[in-house]
């Protein structure tokens, strides 16, 4: 069983097509252990009763042609999913029982996959470090009271830990690519408008998008082949010529331009992260891409721009939690009490204080100043991208500006907490796709992450250029199980 | 700039969430941090600038007004907080 555990995404679909494992063998074995990883704290809601008897149909008259035939999967609970309770992390959504699929995971079930449960992560998708959930922190499998980084903390943390051979997140400022890097894992978030946002909690409407977490380039190739795909349910999903991802992988990069931009060389950036940097250039190197300086002259007010854009988007798109149609609700003596009570109780600090931001930036008399300048600034950013491109075929930077820290570190502080994504945040605002892949490893052991950022719609070229890098880099977490009981 | 207790006040009506004078007291110290980190975009011209409203530029598809669910009735009300058969309840409105 120990063997099933350690096989990666593909692997566990070879082993499936010729019969050598049986979807319930495979489903049981991450059932059994997740049921002695609690202490991980990935888990909101289980569903492994229903696993295993999908499992067992799978087994009876499935179709092994499917791209993922009778694999269990594990999703990160912000995926709407029919007749299972979502809760986007948060007390307000504790009892709500979607009645439709979210795109993405009716995607992944079409292809014959099974779902294990639903996955912890900040509460609405807010956070870096997977403390602001409702239903508590996240340990990472990479050290005793670790963050798994977030938002995608309890799929960052169940991937490595190896809960599910694979999984789904999402990211609106870095929440895959940031636990990505974080607990040694690989984290895509595709470009804007190739994967639905149907039936996904919505947090900031312009920039999130949802992307495969895996333990591999090629299984993070064969997930965007299942979710990528035009869809007329969301209003911003992009008709675009999709790539076959899985089967064009190409380890072949002579030639190709790779950018590296000055303005990520920030103040205060521990050494080894500069280390991590200058070995992922010489690896390129050695691959035969050439290396071309570039600048993103903005990158700096990337940051501050994305504190107007994201709170204001989520203040407007939060405005439903009423404790009127579902969720969550508090009584007040009017309508307007029931209102206010419902969402003081409901929301924890950080969703709080997200709405009120973008309250603030919204209302009248500051819209111009706030709202309207960060627009522009976010114009200014994506025009910046557009210039590199016109040298360079993708980007590469760290994935972080640190590895991963303790709980409760940055608790108290929420701008040193925000600037985690200092490097993941530019992307979102320019729509942009990008990958982090696991490079390194700091002086406690604990992973660090390269991102290769491409340009918008061109996820084979970076998916190749991440695929021959890892051959090189040959990244082990070789985690010691320390919370398995 | 900075932003007094009075306005958190009103930003927290104007957001529906009530709060007593301790949690506006911290709310005031964060929100004041973060808006002096965001107060960096000033220094910014962007006059010339268009503001960027959305990445996938594109105008929106028409599609036509079908229905293609089936009738979800009953699971939408299940979720509702406050129980009855046909409606979604609230506190009374009118006297």
């Amino acid at each position: 069983m120990s063997d099933i555990i350690n096989l990666t995404l593909s692997a566990l679909i070879n082993k499936i097509k010729k019969k050598e494992l049986s979807s319930r063998e495979i489903t049981n074995a991450y059932i059994t252990r997740a049921e002695k990883s609690k202490n991980l704290n990935t888990y909101i809601t289980t569903d492994f009763e229903n696993a295993i008897e999908k499992a067992k149909k799978f087994d009876e008259k499935g179709n092994f042609n499917y791209k993922l035939p009778g694999i269990p999967l594990a999703v990160k609970d912000l995926f709407c999913t029919n007749n299972l309770k979502t809760t986007a992390g948060s007390k307000i959504l504790s009892n709500f029982i979607p009645s439709y699929e979210s795109t993405v995971t009716q995607h992944l079930w079409d292809e014959g996959a099974i779902l294990l449960g639903k996955l912890n992560c900040d509460e609405f998708a807010m956070g870096s470090s997977n403390e602001t959930s409702f239903f508590g922190n996240v340990e990472s499998p990479v050290g005793k009271k670790v963050v798994p980084g977030g938002s995608s903390g309890g799929s960052a943390s169940a991937l490595a830990g190896k809960l599910t051979p694979a999984t789904i997140g999402t990211d609106t400022g870095g929440s895959i690519r940031q636990p990505a890097s974080f607990t040694g894992t690989v984290g895509l978030k595709p470009t804007y408008g190739s994967c639905s946002r149907y039936g996904i909690v919505a947090f900031a409407s312009s920039l999130d998008q949802a992307g495969p977490m895996t333990q591999d380039v090629s299984d993070a190739a064969l997930m965007l082949d299942v979710i990528s795909k035009y869809d007329t349910k969301d209003s911003t999903s992009v008709n675009f010529k999709r790539g076959d991802y899985f089967k064009s992988l190409s380890s072949n990069i002579k030639g190709k331009k790779i950018g590296i931009p000055k303005e990520y060389r920030v103040d205060g950036m521990p050494k080894e992260i500069e280390n991590l940097w200058q070995d992922g250039i010489t690896l390129l190197k050695k691959l035969g891409a050439k290396i071309i300086d570039i600048s993103l002259p903005h990158t700096k007010y990337a940051l501050p721009a994305y504190y107007i854009v994201a709170p204001a988007e989520a203040s407007s798109n939060l405005a439903r939690y009423d404790g009127v149609k579902y969720g969550y609700r508090s009584e007040g003596e009017n309508l307007i009490s029931m209102y206010e009570n419902t969402r003081s109780e409901g929301f924890g600090d950080e969703v709080k204080r997200r709405i009120m931001i973008g309250t603030y930036v919204l209302s009248s008399g500051y819209y111009d100043a706030y709202y309207l300048k960060a627009q522009k600034i976010r114009r200014l950013i994506k025009n910046d991208f557009d210039e590199a491109y016109k040298s360079v075929d993708v980007i590469l930077t760290p994935s972080t500006p640190s590895s991963a820290f303790k709980i409760g570190d940055k608790t108290d502080d929420p701008v040193s907490m925000y600037l985690n994504d200092i490097f993941t945040v530019p992307v979102n605002l320019s729509g942009l796709p990008a990958i982090s892949i696991p490079a390194g490893k700091d002086k406690n052991n604990y992973p660090l992450g390269l991102q290769l950022i491409g340009k918008a719609f061109e996820e084979q070229n970076l998916l190749n250029i991440s695929y021959s890098m890892e051959k090189e880099l040959s990244f082990k977490n070789n985690l010691q199980d320390w919370w398995i009981k | 700039m900075s932003i007094d207790l009075k306005t958190i006040k009103h930003i927290a009506k104007l957001s529906r969430i009530s709060i007593d004078d301790k949690k506006a007291k911290e709310l005031e110290k964060d929100l004041n941090s973060i808006f002096e980190f965001i107060e960096a975009l000033n220094k910014v011209d962007t006059k010339k600038v268009d503001p960027l409203t959305s990445i996938a530029e594109t105008s929106l598809k028409l599609r036509g007004d079908e229905v293609k669910t089936k009738n979800i009735r009953e699971q939408i009300l299940k979720n509702s907080p406050e129980e009855n058969k046909d409606f979604f309840v609230v506190p009374k409105v009118v006297e």
